[in-house]
């Protein structure tokens, strides 16, 4: 680990400390990325990468990201669950990246579901 | 899946399945001997006996959803169509080590891939509860990734934060551009 120099992840600490204090557990909306081998075939590490670099352009600070097993649906593969706090937990599928752009765009940042794209409103359980 | 990184995403899943609280993962590029050696060894709950001899055969899985599980499957064809070999050690309880051995410069084997991606997914679905280790050689050069020394330096701030995980993905492919270079005889 010679080459990550110190200085530079202590400054990103502190930046990120600042903005994480205020909302430690206290995130708007979680995605989850379902990352079973149907989903990684299928491409969901280019979802993953598309939401992390907008989250990024976009500077959004809420929101946090994670990975789940196969939910048993492969064939509809790339797949997430977008849960906003204090609302069911919505699964989109057959993603692309333009799609989850859209998702984050309007689902998380406004509030509005992306019908187009939704299989269904509700949670199964991944493992 | 078209590069060895996703298998290496696929596989290391297997890990985080499997209980682990520590996963590495070993990368040799040996131009010279023209070998390429891919290893994910874990501290899971390993697997039985029966799970070894069967864990090749895509109708096995230990999985309640479907009836198949195809990532060691696909890792082996990837393995036999680049003439190398797969083993897979393992004892029940005391985790798993899956070494892939390629030929390098086989024209059937699958390139490397995008292993910061691979190691930032990882980091991003279960960085909190495991710790990760990603070693990479090439050009007798050695780049270390570890989330320990990490989480030791953020003291207190997540490793899963986006800001955190998009910086830790551009200091891997910092990391392992300088393994390019090739070394001054």
């Amino acid at each position: 680990m010679k080459k990550l120099k110190i200085g530079d992840l202590d400054k990103l600490r502190d930046k990120v400390k600042r903005t994480a204090e205020v909302r430690e557990g206290k995130y708007k909306a979680k995605i989850t990325v379902h990352m079973g081998t149907c989903g990684i075939a299928a491409g969901a590490r280019d979802i993953m990468t598309a939401l992390m670099d907008d989250i990024e352009r976009k500077k959004i600070k809420d929101v946090i990201v994670t990975t789940s097993g196969c939910a048993g649906l492969c064939s509809r593969e790339p797949m997430v669950t977008v849960e906003i706090v204090g609302k069911p937990p919505v699964k989109y599928i057959d993603l692309t990246a333009e799609k989850i752009k859209k998702i984050l765009n309007s689902h998380i940042e406004k509030g509005v579901i992306v019908k187009e794209c939704a299989l269904a409103i509700g949670s199964e359980r991944t493992h | 899946m078209q590069d060895l990184s996703l298998h290496i995403l696929d596989i290391a899943e297997n890990s985080t399945a499997a209980r682990a609280t520590r996963i590495e993962i070993t990368i040799e590029e040996n131009i010279r001997k023209n070998r390429l050696l891919v290893r994910i060894r874990d501290n899971g709950r390993g697997m039985t006996k029966h799970a070894q001899i069967r864990a090749l055969d895509p109708f096995y899985t230990t999985k309640k959803v479907r009836r198949v599980g195809l990532g060691l499957p696909m890792l082996a064809q990837a393995v036999k169509e680049a003439d190398g070999n797969l083993t897979i050690r393992s004892r029940s309880g005391s985790g798993t080590t899956i070494t892939a051995r390629f030929v390098y410069d086989h024209i059937d084997r699958k390139p490397i891939g995008n292993m910061a991606e691979t190691i930032m997914n990882l980091v991003a679905g279960h960085g909190r509860d495991i710790d990760l280790v990603y070693k990479h050689r090439k050009n007798g050069r050695k780049y270390i990734f570890d989330t320990r020394i990490i989480k030791y330096q953020l003291r207190g701030v997540s490793i899963t934060n986006p800001e955190v995980l998009n910086f830790l993905k551009k200091e891997i492919i910092k990391g392992l551009k300088a393994l390019e270079k090739r070394r001054k005889k």
